[in-house]
């Protein structure tokens, strides 16, 4: 496998572009930690300061991050992850975030009945009432399991509101 | 002695009615985490942690760890039917356990891993039993620096032992320290890492790390091959398994070999996923039936599946013992018993002497329940992995925004277990090991605080290290273990550089 003749396999992401990034990004982490912890003082003041054990942890992770960074200019040329692989996951991952976001505004039950719903009309091949049993009857048994057995309070919105809970 | 007779007390704790039911529910709660991908072991425990805070703490942990076992016995049915491994520590019991089912000898293959998981299981509980109250009296004598001294054997034998690239363990390891120290110092009073956002004033909790990095993660790794599953038909009858139980005794070496394999990779943080693929590489090497293996060799799965439980069950030891998890779920279980207000640690054996024997006794009646619910009910959990995966994929995902929110009731919470989903699909993909990550996470803030105790205590003298006998010595050992590597490889070298030089 040369990545010479692009044809012959599906393209993607390269793991050496990928490992490069993650490890720069690690090295951003480290940096802004050590920003902040010098920033408290991350000396010797009678004992360690507050800053101390963080800054030293962040020189760690910025040298390890630094050998993983020159490992990964030298790792072999490979796809880490194809186009199409990167695609599915996305699919996944943009509908969750929305999910995430949605849970603030409506709550996480009815939140939930759109989630379920829609990765079920996405993702499978269901009939349309065991698509609607599934994510309205979910989402009730939750609410019955976590709001009256376990009177455990998950977020609400404004249907619940409504119904008086 | 004395042992059993406090054994035979917690075995009272343990039977009553209520803390039974408590263990089937969660054996079959495990089994389903166990069956399902991306609901592991640490991530089912992560999720249902919540929900115990209500919880009398003895039954409370006995829930949770049968969890752990269910967890355990799940990961061999998807591993055998399905070619999947339900659990990293199942990957080994897929190369013989696939074939067999192929052969449609699956019956066979799943009584006798669930029989070895049984085996192992129980070996780790024993050496819990006679060796963690010695572990636990001998460390009563430790102080800040000895205790930090552990943490840092304890760090040090992952980087040295892990398998992997050793720069990224380092990476994972001060990633899971940082993580540990956000939030308001608790010596200092100090704002730290904050960087003006008020939601990580309180910190970022670990659960909320474990339910991304292991379970959102997990959901994306196994959706980006699709979402299809087909696997085989297993039926288990009593005479499958007596037949296959008879064949037991013939194997028993391998059974010997593997728990000791385990056993030691379990207290040592080397975890049950080497375990399993240590277990099978000696089964291997010593069975005179040794170049069959992958064909569907019964041993091959009794192997894997043997040294798996014995480390996942020894891994308990030094959390009870010590208060250093030896894996990501005895580590989510530790965090578990700090939010029930039990200190875990050698005092813990002096102080709540009921918990820690109730909790040993479940360990033995947890594996015979386990060992009964999962041989009768394998053709109900093979249904579930029937289930369309475009319809458990989406509850998976709820019940991880559930677990994330119930753990501090903050939305804001949610959104970091998405963050830490992808973060941890990256580190999945790049081959950064996520354990010495939990741990660090977990062990963070007492780490740090034992090492700003003994300083505070000696001075700030860092003397303080090597001042006695005990603390040197394991500061010694500690450093051995970081240099392993290099040592073992120089070793291996010298021993094959030898035969070439004499030809």
């Amino acid at each position: 496998m040369s990545s010479f003749e692009p044809y012959e396999t599906e393209s993607g992401l390269s793991r050496r572009a990928v490992e490069c990034i993650v490890a720069l990004l690690l090295c951003a982490v480290a940096i802004a930690v050590l920003w902040d912890s010098y920033g408290r003082g991350a000396g010797w003041d009678g004992g360690p300061q507050s800053g101390f054990f963080p800054a030293r942890m962040a020189w760690l992770l910025l040298a390890a991050s630094a050998v993983v960074f020159f490992q990964g200019l030298r790792a072999e040329r490979g796809i880490l992850v194809t186009w199409g692989q990167l695609r599915q996951v996305s699919m996944v991952l943009l509908p969750l975030t929305l999910y995430v976001l949605a849970i603030g505004y409506l709550g996480i039950y009815v939140a939930s009945v759109f989630f379920l719903a829609g990765f079920m009309i996405a993702f499978g091949s269901f009939r349309w009432w065991t698509i609607l049993a599934a994510s309205v009857l979910i989402p009730v048994i939750t609410f019955w399991v976590f709001e009256m057995q376990f009177e455990v309070p998950l977020p609400k919105g404004p249907l619940e509101a409504m119904l008086g809970f | 002695m004395e042992n059993i007779v406090y054994l035979l007390d917690g075995f009272q704790v343990a039977l009553s009615l209520h803390n039974l039911l408590f263990m089937l529910i969660g054996v079959l709660l495990g089994i389903v985490v166990g069956v399902l991908p991306g609901l592991g072991g640490p991530n089912g425990v992560a999720i249902l942690l919540p929900l115990t805070f209500g919880m009398d703490p003895t039954s409370a942990i006995i829930l949770l760890t049968s969890i752990y076992w269910g967890a355990l016995f799940g990961g061999a049915i998807t591993a055998v039917l399905f070619n999947i491994p339900g659990e990293p520590w199942s990957v080994a019991t897929t190369f013989d356990g696939y074939p067999m089912a192929q052969q449609g000898r699956a019956g066979e293959a799943l009584t006798a891993a669930f029989t070895a998981s049984f085996v192992g299981a129980i070996s780790g509980v024993m050496l819990i039993t006679f060796l963690a109250p010695l572990v636990a009296k001998f460390a009563l004598r430790f102080g800040p620096a000895e205790f930090f001294a552990v943490f840092f054997l304890t760090f040090c034998s992952f980087i040295g032992m892990g398998k992997e690239n050793k720069a990224k363990i380092i990476v994972s390891l001060a990633f899971g320290f940082i993580l540990a120290g956000v939030g308001i110092d608790t010596i200092s009073g100090d704002m730290r890492m904050t960087f003006g956002v008020t939601e990580l004033m309180s910190g970022v909790d670990f659960l909320v790390v474990v339910i991304g990095m292991f379970g959102i993660s997990e959901i994306l790794l196994a959706l980006e091959e699709g979402m299809s599953f087909r696997g085989k038909n297993a039926k288990i009858d009593p005479i499958v398994v007596l037949r296959t139980w008879a064949q037991m005794p013939r194997y028993i070496f391998t059974f010997i070999r593997s728990c000791l394999a385990g056993i030691w990779l379990g207290i040592s943080p080397g975890g049950a996923v080497a375990a399993s693929f240590m277990g099978y590489g000696l089964a291997k090497r010593f069975s005179s039936r040794g170049e069959r293996f992958g064909q569907g060799e019964i041993e091959g799965v009794i192997a894997p599946e043997t040294a798996a439980h014995a480390a996942g069950t020894a891994a308990l030891l030094p959390m009870l013992a010590l208060g250093i998890p030896g894996s990501a779920t005895a580590a989510v279980l530790l965090g578990g018993l700090m939010i029930w207000g039990l200190q875990p640690g050698p005092l813990l054996f002096v102080e709540q002497r009921d918990f820690v024997w109730g909790l040993i006794a479940s360990m033995y009646l947890g594996n015979i329940v386990g060992l009964i619910v999962v041989l009768s009910t394998v053709p109900l959990f093979a249904a579930i992995m029937r289930i369309p995966f475009a319809l458990i994929a989406p509850v998976i995902l709820m019940m991880c925004a559930i677990g994330a929110y119930t753990v501090a009731n903050a939305e804001f919470d949610i959104w970091l277990m998405l963050i830490f989903g992808v973060v941890g699909y990256a580190f999945k993909k790049l081959d950064y090991p996520l354990a010495p990550m939990v741990l660090a996470l977990v062990l963070g803030d007492r780490a740090e605080d034992a090492f700003r105790q003994a300083l505070i205590g000696s001075g700030g003298d860092l003397s303080v290290f090597w001042e006695n006998g005990l603390v040197t010595s394991l500061m010694v050992i500690a450093l051995a273990l970081l240099l392993w590597g290099p040592i073992s490889d120089g070793l291996s070298r010298l021993r094959s550089r030898r035969p070439v030089a004499a030809e």
